[in-house]
């Protein structure tokens, strides 16, 4: 866009370097929290004079920080499991409702991305309070479930919108019921949506921390939850290893993501 | 959908069918997001005004409308999304700029370094801020060997701090929608301006930067309102000395017990973020940006 400057040596290198400047700044918390994992220290040093692995070993040999990795990885994949066939019936009568009852559905679909997570955290918190559920994994997983859903909506949305009906009318009118149209047409062709919005909803659940702050304890609390705990009483470098393998975790997932959208095309 | 000949009785019945089923297919979401969203905020809206024993009473809101620490709790509010978004337009602008005139290929590529972080647990990057900013931390040592500082500068458990982590968490959420919007602009206006000679510095002012004025726009409204229920941010950078909203609903359950008062604060933030939003539609209409 601004070849036509290309002369102007030094304001694309002010540029450039401003802009290098910035990505450092975005980089630099977990550039610090790797190398932190591996120290030998109890000292938060860096960078690290000595490495070990003693802080993953603390971290697995924990049986309270096992617990809620368990837990985590628990209430992800029970997320997916939820939001994700929740969320495509819901885009499949959504685009063949059309107009506005559609638009109504969506928009109350939509009301937990918009709504601030402390206000879901405490809302959700005082109703299970009610029912006597606080603390407990079907409370967490419902808070995770719905900020889950209009996630999964927004990346099947899009392609449902995508897809050729007059298949499932063909297929229908020779005689295939609605399931079997749906089912042998429609979700074939959403695979790549399903797996993006799949990993999508476990990632949104596992990054999830102020519902879980409010309304996990006990054996239903989550990984963020005990971090948030640990970081506002102590900070130790069990904190780093945990981070690294998170990070590591989600940048997999990310990475799958990446290509499963690049092969289902631009 | 296909229009039905209104004259057959039996296609109209049909199409009601299924008008119902297609309708029933949401309900399963319905039902979740009814159930732990709206049905949660109407109970928060209900239960401002309910006193302990559950009888109808003004007492909670005119107990934290009174309150000076609500006031303030306020005013933090809206001066850590005011500053958030300030440096957020100042540092992410012209990175936006940079990525977008380099080749879509390289730009993919340094994105990597934008949507890491995006994807990074808030936790593991408040804790890399925590270790960052203490006073025996990496950039009070960077600072004091280049002679910059002598003693060790408090940047953390203050506004700083807090306003550090904040700008870190939105700015790749600003800076996405203004390089979109800057990736859209046409290269032969930009063309223009140089062939007329404008300098670079005229043509990002006077052409680049208006015809990105939508994502720009769009990216201030994600910073400012997203900022506004920030929680884990000031609850661990703050060290329990910088104390928006959300903290004083979280400290006005944990700490006092008063879910009456806790569901003002939350009642107050949900009309903040609603007041925000509609002056930015109001705004918008009469500025008429378009694609914001």
């Amino acid at each position: 866009m601004l070849e036509a400057w290309s002369d102007n040596r030094v304001s694309r290198w002010a540029l450039w370097a401003f802009a290098a400047l910035v990505l450092t700044f975005l980089m630099l918390p977990t550039l610090v929290v790797v190398p932190l994992s591996f120290s030998a220290s109890d000292l938060l040093e860096f960078p690290p004079r000595e490495f070990s692995l003693r802080w993953y070993e603390a971290f697995f040999g924990s049986p309270t920080w096992m617990a809620a990795l368990r837990t985590s990885l628990t209430l992800g994949v029970l997320t997916a499991l939820i939001a994700v066939p929740a969320a495509t019936l819901a885009c499949i009568g959504m685009n063949r409702l059309g107009g506005r009852s559609a638009g109504t559905v969506y928009g109350t679909l939509l009301v937990p991305s918009v709504t601030p997570g402390i206000l879901l955290a405490i809302g959700l918190f005082f109703v299970l309070a009610k029912l006597g559920l606080v603390g407990t994994l079907p409370g967490v997983l419902a808070g995770h479930a719905m900020l889950a859903i209009p996630v999964a909506v927004l990346v099947l949305y899009p392609a449902v919108n995508r897809f050729d009906w007059a298949q499932v009318q063909a297929a229908r009118s020779l005689g295939a019921g609605w399931f079997r149209a749906f089912g042998g047409i429609l979700l074939p062709q959403l695979r790549f949506s399903l797996l993006t919005a799949g990993l999508m909803a476990f990632l949104t659940s596992l990054d999830e921390s102020v519902i879980s702050i409010f309304v996990a304890s006990g054996d239903s609390s989550t990984l963020p939850k005990l971090m948030f705990l640990s970081l506002r009483d102590q900070i130790d470098p069990t904190i780093a290893a945990i981070s690294t393998l998170w990070t590591l975790l989600v940048a997999i997932i990310v990475l799958v993501l990446t290509l499963v959208q690049s092969r289902n095309g631009p | 959908m296909t229009a039905y000949p209104a004259s057959d009785p039996a296609l109209i019945a049909d199409a009601a069918r299924e008008r119902r089923f297609f309708l029933s297919l949401s309900v399963p979401a319905l039902v979740i997001v009814g159930l732990s969203a709206v049905l949660p905020i109407l109970w928060i809206l209900r239960q401002s005004f309910l006193n302990i024993g559950g009888d109808a009473t003004l007492a909670n809101w005119s107990k934290i409308l009174n309150s000076g620490l609500t006031w303030s709790a306020m005013q933090t509010t809206f001066l850590l999304s005011g500053s958030t978004l300030v440096i957020c337009v100042i540092l992410g602008t012209p990175l936006a700029l940079a990525l977008a005139s380099t080749t879509p290929r390289k730009a993919n590529l340094l994105m990597i370094f934008l949507l890491l972080p995006l994807w990074t647990s808030i936790l593991v990057r408040t804790y890399g801020w925590l270790v960052l900013l203490r006073r025996e931390g990496l950039i009070n040592g960077a600072l004091q060997g280049i002679g910059l500082t002598s003693e060790p500068m408090p940047l953390v458990y203050n506004t700083t701090g807090v306003l550090v982590g904040m700008v870190h968490y939105m700015l790749p959420l600003y800076v996405l929608p203004v390089y979109a919007a800057m990736r859209d602009i046409d290269g032969s206006v930009v063309r223009a301006a140089a062939s007329m000679g404008a300098t670079l510095g005229q043509a990002i002012r006077t052409v680049i930067l208006p015809l990105a004025r939508g994502g720009i726009v769009s990216g201030s409204i994600i910073v400012f309102v997203y900022t506004l229920g920030f929680f884990i941010t000031p609850a661990v950078l703050g060290g329990g000395k910088v104390n928006p909203i959300a903290i004083r609903i979280e400290r006005t359950i944990g700490a006092f017990q008063d879910w009456g008062g806790a569901s003002v604060l939350g009642m107050l933030l949900l009309l903040t973020v609603a007041l925000v939003g509609a002056m930015v539609l109001a705004l918008r209409r009469v500025a008429g940006v378009r694609h914001a």
